[in-house]
C-alpha cells in the first residue's frame, strides 16, 4: 500500500515537473529580443549570426527545440549559458550550495525561535505572555522576507555595522575546499574562520526570511499544544509529579509536533523561494542572484536550468514531507 | 478561542476588534488622501533634481535645510515629496492587481471545489505547476517577458498569486457543497451554476474577502521587489520600490532615502494584512 502511494506520488511529481519545464520553455521563448544578436559585437557578418543560431539550435521549430533541451536535461546536459559561456549544469550546481546553506540555516533559526515561542506560549496559556506571543507573531507573519532583510540592511550595517551587509565570504580568507558548502565543510574540517565568515554573512538573510516562518511555527505548534495538554495522558503525567515544562517537552510534543511538520515543509518551499530576492537584497552568491542577473541578460538556457532546478528542489521537499507524514502517522500507513 | 471568552468580557474583545479594523483603515484613508492629493500635499516637485542639495538629512539631524523635512536622495530630490508621489502607484498596484488576482484566483478555485472531476483535476495540476515556480523569479521572468511597465507589473502579479486564493477557495467550496442547503437548492430545480453563485458564493465571500486584503498588501511588496531590480516603471516616476533600490545602493551616504519607503511599506503591509484578519472575523458567523 505505501509502495503504491510512492509511486503514484512519483509520478505526479514528473508531471508537475514537465508542466514546469513546458511553462518555463514556452515563457523564455515569446520574450523578445534575440539572444543571439546580444551575444555578437555590432558588425558581426550574417554568416556568425546564422553559425552562432545553429549552434544554440535557435533555427530549429518550437517543439523541435523543446524536446531537445528536455532530451538534454534527462542525461544531465542543461545547454550552456549565453553570456558566461559555460555548461549551465556546471553553472548551477556550483552556485546551489550558497543556497541550501542559507535556506537549512533560516530553517534551523525558524524552527529554534517558533519553537521556544510556542512552548513558553503553551507554557503560560491563558496568561499576557500568551497574549503577547499571539500578538507578535501575527505581527511578524505579516511583514515579508524582503522587508526583514531591508529593516536588517538598516539596523546592522548602517545604525549598528556589526554584520557585513553583502557578498557570502570575507574575500581575502584564502582556502582550498572539495565542495562549494563553505559554512559546513569549514566547521568539518576546523576552519573555524572561513565557517565563521559564511555564517555572518548568512545571519541577516537567513534571519530575514526565518521570521515569518518563525512566526507561522509559533502559532501552529502552540495551537496543537493546547490541544494535547488537556488531554489525559498528559493530567496523568502531571499528576506523576513532572512539571509542566515536562509535559510539554516530553509528552506533549511528540503528538503535537506531527501536524506542524507538513505545514513546515510546504512553507519551507515558500522561504526558499524567498531566497531569489533576499540574496540579491545581501548580494549573496547564490541561485536566485544568478537567475535574477539571468532574466535581465537574457541568458535563456541559464534561467531555464535555474527555474527547473528550483522546481525539482520543491517538488522533492513536498515529496519528502508527505511521504514522511505518512511514514509517522499510522493511522495513514494502514489505512 | 473558547480560553479567551472566559477571560475577556464580550464588549472588550468588540473593542480590540474594532481598534483592529479602525487603525489599518485610518492608515490606508491617509494613504488615498497622500495619493489623490498628491500635488497639493507634497512640497516639491518628485522628480525635480537639484543637485545643490543633493543628500540633505532629515528634519532631526544637523545640516538641514528648511523645507526638505525627510531630506533628498542622491539627485537632490525630496523624499517626503516622493514618498507622497508613491502611494499614487502604490494604491493603484495594490487595488487594481489585487482584484484581478482575486478574480481569477476565486472562479477558478470555485469552479474546480464545485464541479469536480475534470474541472478539479486539470486546476489542482496547473495550481501544483504553479506552486513549484519561485514566485519573485516568475515575476521578474514575467515582466522581462512582458516588458517593463505598469501594466506588466499588475498582470504578473495577477498571472502568479491566483494560486492563492484558488487553493483556500476550492478546499472551502468542496466543505460547503456537502451541506445540506446546497441539496435542498438542488431539489428545488436550481441550476448548478446558479447553486454556486447565489448560495455558496455567500458564504466563502468572508474568506474571500480576508485574502483580497492580504493580496493587496502582497501586491505593493511584489511592486516593490521588481522597482528594487530594475523592473517595475520608468525612472519617471516616483515609487516606493524605485526609493528603496536607490537607498540601497546609497545606503553608506543617505540611510534616510531607504528608511522612509520602508516605513510606509511597513505600515501598509500590517495594515491590509491586519484589515484582513479583522474583516474575516467580524463576518464569520462562526467566530461571533
Amino acid at each position: 500500500m505505501f509502495l503504491r502511494t510512492v509511486l503514484s506520488r512519483l509520478l505526479t511529481t514528473l508531471v508537475t515537473l514537465f508542466g514546469v519545464a513546458v511553462v518555463v520553455f514556452v515563457l523564455v521563448r515569446v520574450a523578445p529580443g534575440n539572444p543571439i544578436a546580444m551575444m555578437l559585437p555590432p558588425g558581426a557578418s550574417e554568416d556568425d549570426i546564422a553559425q552562432l543560431t545553429a549552434l544554440y539550435g535557435f533555427d530549429k521549430s518550437l517543439v523541435e527545440q523543446f524536446f531537445i533541451w528536455i532530451g538534454g536535461v534527462v542525461q544531465g546536459d542543461f545547454g550552456t549559458s549565453i553570456t558566461l559561456r559555460q555548461p549551465v549544469a556546471d553553472l548551477v550546481l556550483a552556485r546551489l550550495p550558497a543556497t541550501l546553506e542559507l535556506s537549512f540555516f533560516a530553517l534551523l533559526i525558524a524552527v529554534a525561535i517558533g519553537g521556544v515561542a510556542a512552548v513558553i506560549g503553551a507554557r503560560r496559556r491563558g496568561s499576557p505572555t500568551e497574549a503577547a506571543v499571539d500578538l507578535t507573531s501575527g505581527a511578524v507573519l505579516s511583514i515579508p522576507d524582503f522587508l526583514w532583510g531591508l529593516l536588517f540592511v538598516l539596523l546592522f550595517g548602517v545604525l549598528w555595522p556589526v554584520l557585513s551587509i553583502s557578498g557570502r565570504l570575507d574575500p581575502r580568507l584564502e582556502f582550498d575546499f572539495l565542495t562549494n558548502f563553505v559554512a559546513i565543510e569549514g566547521l568539518l574540517r576546523g576552519r573555524f574562520d572561513v565557517a565563521g565568515s559564511a555564517f555572518s554573512h548568512m545571519l541577516m538573510p537567513a534571519l530575514s526570511l526565518a521570521l515569518p516562518l518563525a512566526a507561522l511555527i509559533a502559532q501552529l505548534l502552540k495551537q496543537n499544544l493546547k490541544e494535547v495538554l488537556i488531554q489525559d495522558y498528559t493530567t496523568l503525567s502531571r499528576v506523576r509529579g513532572f512539571s509542566e515544562t515536562q509535559v510539554i517537552l516530553r509528552d506533549a510534543m511528540r503528538n503535537a509536533a506531527l501536524p506542524t511538520l507538513t505545514l513546515v515543509g510546504v512553507q519551507f518551499t515558500f522561504l526558499i523561494g524567498g531566497t531569489v530576492i533576499v540574496e540579491r537584497l545581501f548580494a549573496y552568491g547564490g541561485l536566485g542572484n544568478m537567475a535574477i542577473d539571468a532574466v535581465i541578460n537574457r541568458d535563456l538556457p541559464l534561467i531555464q536550468g535555474i527555474v527547473l532546478l528550483f522546481a525539482a528542489l520543491f517538488v522533492a521537499i513536498n515529496l519528502l514531507v508527505d511521504l514522511s507524514y505518512t511514514l509517522l502517522n499510522p493511522r495513514l500507513r494502514h489505512g | 478561542m473558547a480560553d479567551v471568552s472566559l477571560q475577556t468580557t464580550p464588549r472588550a474583545r468588540s473593542g480590540r476588534r474594532n481598534l483592529r479594523l479602525w487603525l489599518p483603515l485610518a492608515w490606508i484613508t491617509t494613504l488615498g488622501m497622500a495619493a489623490l492629493f498628491a500635488p497639493l500635499i507634497a512640497p516639491h516637485d518628485p522628480l525635480y533634481q537639484d543637485l545643490f542639495l543633493e543628500r540633505l538629512p532629515p528634519f532631526f539631524m544637523s545640516g538641514t535645510e528648511p523645507g526638505y523635512w525627510l531630506g533628498t536622495d542622491s539627485l537632490g530630490r525630496d523624499v517626503l515629496s516622493r514618498v507622497i508621489y508613491g502611494t499614487r502607484i502604490a494604491l493603484c498596484v495594490s487595488l487594481i492587481a489585487a482584484t484581478a488576482t482575486c478574480l481569477v484566483g476565486s472562479t477558478l478555485g470555485l469552479l474546480a471545489g464545485y464541479f469536480g472531476g475534470w474541472w478539479d483535476r486539470v486546476i489542482s495540476r496547473l495550481i501544483e505547476i504553479w506552486m513549484a515556480f519561485p514566485p519573485v523569479l516568475f515575476a521578474v521572468l514575467l515582466v522581462a517577458v512582458m516588458g517593463t511597465g505598469l501594466t506588466s507589473v499588475i498582470v504578473a502579479i495577477a498571472l502568479i498569486d491566483w494560486t492563492r486564493f484558488a487553493r483556500v477557495i476550492r478546499a472551502e467550496t468542496m466543505v460547503q457543497a456537502q451541506m445540506d442547503y446546497v441539496d435542498s437548492a438542488q431539489i428545488g430545480g436550481a441550476r448548478r451554476l446558479t447553486t454556486l453563485v447565489s448560495e455558496i458564493l455567500p458564504n466563502v465571500l468572508p474568506s474571500i474577502v480576508a485574502l483580497l486584503m492580504l493580496e493587496m498588501g502582497i501586491a505593493v511588496i511584489v511592486e516593490a521587489i521588481l522597482s528594487f531590480v530594475n523592473l517595475s516603471l520608468s525612472s519617471d516616476v516616483a515609487t516606493w520600490g524605485s526609493m528603496i533600490a536607490e537607498g540601497r545602493n546609497a545606503i553608506h551616504f543617505a540611510w534616510w532615502v531607504l528608511l522612509f519607503p520602508l516605513i510606509a511599506l511597513f505600515l501598509t503591509v500590517l495594515s491590509f494584512s491586519q484589515l484582513g484578519e479583522g474583516l474575516k472575523q467580524r463576518f464569520d458567523p462562526v467566530l461571533q
